[in-house]
């Protein structure tokens, strides 16, 4: 009973109605208008935005600066966003309509950075390239979800293996004075959690909401306990080798792309290996059908041999493994020693991206950016002397998340088995 | 329809055979339910005591030299640790006994002190808690208290300071009623958001509660603060009308807030036990099919949950402020709102037990304090200890594994919490 109308409700999610029709309509126009009057109509008719295109301190994929002329620029996208939402009301895009919504956001973002920058320069690309690094974290975060969940286990723990592997990548990091080490460290410090979870969840089928909780409020207090105790007093302990930038041959020359995508250090490289290989191992392999198969229905794929709980551990393994690097990025690949909390939340927003993405890699990675982007106008914007404090900034990503999950962009399909211990008759 | 019907009057009768276990408990060996958690307690403290051991760099020293000198080594630095959790916590025995013998009441108070400490340490986790015991209990997971309890002290301080001429018997409950307010609509929003578009309330608080530490930091940096602070995010002293008097002179800040507390508690037990209100919504939370069919609406009984579970951690945060800094400032909490959940399991989701796992708590805190004065360990060991505790009582099998003792005849309730779907 619960398949057949689990069905139906997968066929309603893929139709879209037509009250969200209008009403997404009706937003992209309230975008074009808000485009309009409060960022066109206050600009000066001559002011120039100055776009600088290569990220500060990089020599290789040099790109020109753009120089817009603010009024007009501001005028288009107001116009774009408008015409898509009047098109979207009266006729609506179909299957285009998630795109639509993309551009007209797009629009709004785009119009924000030239209004703020009117009359100055930003350093867009430079903005850009930090966004691919601040989404790191986050992406990886959504992929360690995607692996558990798929198997059917929720891990709300990733932010408390991430802060676990960024202390242990640390002190690791710190006294071999080898990244690759430290990053190994990491990795097995948050496998042995997700070791952990596993056996809460699978073995003693504690709800796994609640032992996930448990992980998090365990590594939070025991990466304080020993910051406290050992990193602030022994500096040796918390002074890691970092990964440094590779620009990838060739690649890093193209202008603008090259400096953002192919001059980056390792983990933003990781990251896409990590995409492909999961993309391809859960959709196109016999061991992807597999964990998907008991993450959807442990039952039927137990009658079919496949061993549900060894399936479910390696599930909640590899969801340990990625948030361990995930975790040593914070203080291997970005900050470069280990501070209390540093995770501030990041394994949270994984979570929500990759509800966002809709349980898919390629999914989870786009909404890692839009929310490395959201990270990135904020802590540029501060920088640019601009009249919104900087703590509102600073709530984008976790506003955007919440109008994420209520929908606005349409429900995904969890893995239905996700969160029910699997229990042999 | 008629299977359903069946299924329904069932189910009725289950939750009815449910709400009378009080009998079926009398008879119950001693100890009974309380057994798991004092376990759990008790293996917490000895993991506690293991790491205290394992992080000393003099232990280690004096296992160089000989393995009984290390033992000797590791056991005084536990005890010493422990004894002054203890005297931390509750007070020196020895003064005590001598002060109640002596007349001196100063000496009296001031022996009494570190256990009137613990009290007042635990009053907000005794809201906190039930906001989370309340939550469970209506199958909703509210992590999201700490970022309640902000936004109530940050309402709470505003009525505080910026209303003046009231009496103290107006002034004071609207200051602590406005609290309340603040966090009711805090918890108020992700409840809405879960009745009406299934986003799961867990990932929805933790936002809330980032949302409520970068606001409450704005306002205490620029509309809420203090003139003569000088850029640092603090508020004004709130007025003397709106304080929640202390009962003795300071440095004793042992207040009424502390009894407040209990009558919340004992007020969140009848409304849970003894009212419609509160069966219908225990109804939602253990059996959410079984309260559809019966024509509950699963999604007002949400709203209202959450609303009132903000509500709570709201007075956490109004009677910090109120009783006890008397402004408020960015460390207002030390982490209540992840606490309040394990207090919430561990009391089994009832007021009368997180009542005594805040007791619990708030005199650990206490101690461990003393504990960082005197042997200079982290007070963050209290998290490691708690979350120890915590796994073990969601974990009962662990426990029972490990002292051996036997398993219930009845299966033990577990808290029903929904994926992130939020279909049931």
């Amino acid at each position: 009973m619960t398949t057949s109308s689990r069905v139906i409700e997968h066929k309603r999610v893929a139709e879209i109605s037509s009250t969200r029709k209008i009403i997404i309509g009706v937003v992209e126009i309230l975008i074009g208008l808000l485009i309009y009057f409060a960022f066109a109509a206050k600009t000066a008719g001559d002011a120039l935005t100055k776009f600088v295109m290569t990220p500060g301190g990089i020599d290789q994929g040099i790109m020109a600066d753009w120089i817009l002329p603010s009024k007009i620029t501001l005028t288009i996208l107001a116009v774009v966003s408008l015409v898509i939402g009047i098109y979207q009301v009266i006729k609506g895009f179909g299957k285009w309509t998630n795109l639509m919504v993309g551009i007209s956001a797009l629009s709004l973002i785009f119009a924000f950075l030239v209004w703020q920058a009117a009359g100055k320069q930003l350093n867009l690309a430079g903005m850009l390239s930090s966004a691919v690094l601040l989404a790191v974290p986050i992406t990886l975060g959504a992929f360690s979800g995607i692996l558990a969940e798929r198997s059917g286990i929720i891990n709300i723990s990733i932010e408390g293996m991430m802060l676990m592997a960024s202390m242990v990548a640390a002190i690791v990091g710190s006294v071999t004075k080898n990244p690759w080490l430290g990053l190994l460290g990491g990795i097995l410090s948050s496998i042995l959690l997700a070791l952990i979870l596993g056996v809460l969840s699978i073995k003693y089928k504690i709800n796994q909401v609640i032992s996930g909780t448990v992980i998090n409020i365990f590594s939070a207090g025991m990466t304080a306990f020993i910051s406290q105790k050992f990193l602030q007093h022994i500096q040796g302990l918390n002074n890691p080798k970092m990964f440094t930038r590779v620009p990838l041959p060739g690649l890093a020359d193209i202008p603008l792309i090259g400096p953002i995508l192919f001059n980056q250090n390792i983990f933003v490289y990781l990251m896409f290996v990590i995409l492909i290989i999961l993309q391809v191992a859960l959709f196109q392999t016999r061991w992807g059908l597999r964990l998907r198969s008991v993450g959807e229905h442990p039952k039927a794929a137990d009658t079919l041999g496949i061993n549900v709980i060894r399936t479910r551990y390696m599930g909640v393994i590899l969801s340990g493994l990625v948030a361990g690097i995930a975790g040593a990025f914070f203080t291997l690949g970005s900050v470069g020693r280990f501070d209390e909390g540093m995770t501030a939340g990041k394994g949270f927003i994984g979570l929500a991206a990759m509800i966002f993405g809709n349980w898919m890699p390629i999914g989870a990675i786009g909404a890692g950016m839009l929310f490395g982007f959201a990270d990135a106008i904020g802590s540029k914007l501060s920088l640019l002397g601009s009249a919104i404090p900087p703590q509102f900034m600073a709530m984008a990503p976790y506003l955007i998340t919440m109008i994420v999950l209520a929908g606005f962009i349409g429900k995904g399909q969890a893995p239905a088995a996700e969160g029910e211990p699997y229990e042999k008759e | 329809m008629s299977e359903q019907k069946k299924d329904l009057g069932q189910e009725i009768l289950k939750e009815i055979n449910q709400d009378h276990p009080k009998t079926e408990q009398a008879r119950k060996p001693f100890l009974g339910k309380a057994a798991i958690p004092l376990l759990a307690i008790v293996t917490g403290l000895i993991i506690g005591a293991l790491l205290i051991a394992i992080t000393s760099q003099s232990v280690y020293a004096a296992f160089g030299e000989s393995i009984g000198k290390g033992f000797t080594q590791a056991f005084s630095e536990i005890g010493t640790a422990y004894k002054a959790l203890f005297t931390g916590a509750i007070g020196d025995p020895i003064r005590m006994i001598n002060a109640v013998k002596g007349d001196d009441a100063k000496e009296l108070r001031q022996a009494f002190n570190p256990f009137l400490e613990s009290l007042v340490q635990s009053t907000p986790y005794i809201f906190a808690g039930l906001a989370v015991a309340l939550g469970f209990r209506s199958g909703l997971f509210n992590i999201g208290v700490e970022g309640q309890l902000f936004i109530g002290a940050a309402c709470a301080t505003y009525v505080g300071y910026s209303i003046t001429g009231l009496p103290a018997w107006i002034h004071m409950p609207l200051a602590f009623l406005a609290g309340a307010l603040g966090g009711a609509l805090w918890g108020f929003v992700p409840g809405f958001l879960k009745a009406k578009t299934g986003g799961h309330e867990v990932i929805n608080t933790i936002m809330m509660n980032w949302i409520a530490f970068r606001l409450t930091e704005w306002l205490l940096s620029g509309p809420m603060t203090r003139p003569e602070s000088g850029g640092m995010p603090i508020s004004p002293i709130i007025q003397k009308t709106a304080e929640i008097p202390q009962f003795f002179p300071s440095p004793i800040r042992f207040h009424l807030g502390f009894f407040i507390a209990l009558i919340v508690a004992y007020l969140i037990w009848w409304l849970l036990f003894k009212t419609t209100w509160g069966l219908n919504l225990r109804t939602v939370g253990t059996n959410p099919r079984a309260a559809r069919y019966a024509g509950l609406s699963t999604a007002k009984s949400i709203m209202l949950a959450m609303s009132l579970s903000g509500a709570l951690a709201g007075m956490a945060g109004a009677v910090q402020v109120l009783a006890v800094n008397r402004s408020m400032a960015l460390g207002l909490s030390s982490g209540y709102g992840f606490d309040s959940i394990a207090l919430a399991l561990i009391g089994n989701t009832h007021p009368v037990g997180v009542v005594l796992a805040s007791l619990l708590f708030g005199t650990l805190r206490n101690g461990a304090t003393r504990m960082m004065v005197v042997s200079s360990i982290p007070i963050d060991i209290v998290d490691v200890v708690q979350a120890i505790i915590l796994m073990f009582v969601a974990a009962p099998a662990i426990i029972r594994s490990i002292y051996h003792l036997r398993k219930p005849k009845q299966e033990e309730q577990q808290i029903f919490l929904s994926g992130w779907g939020g279909q049931s």
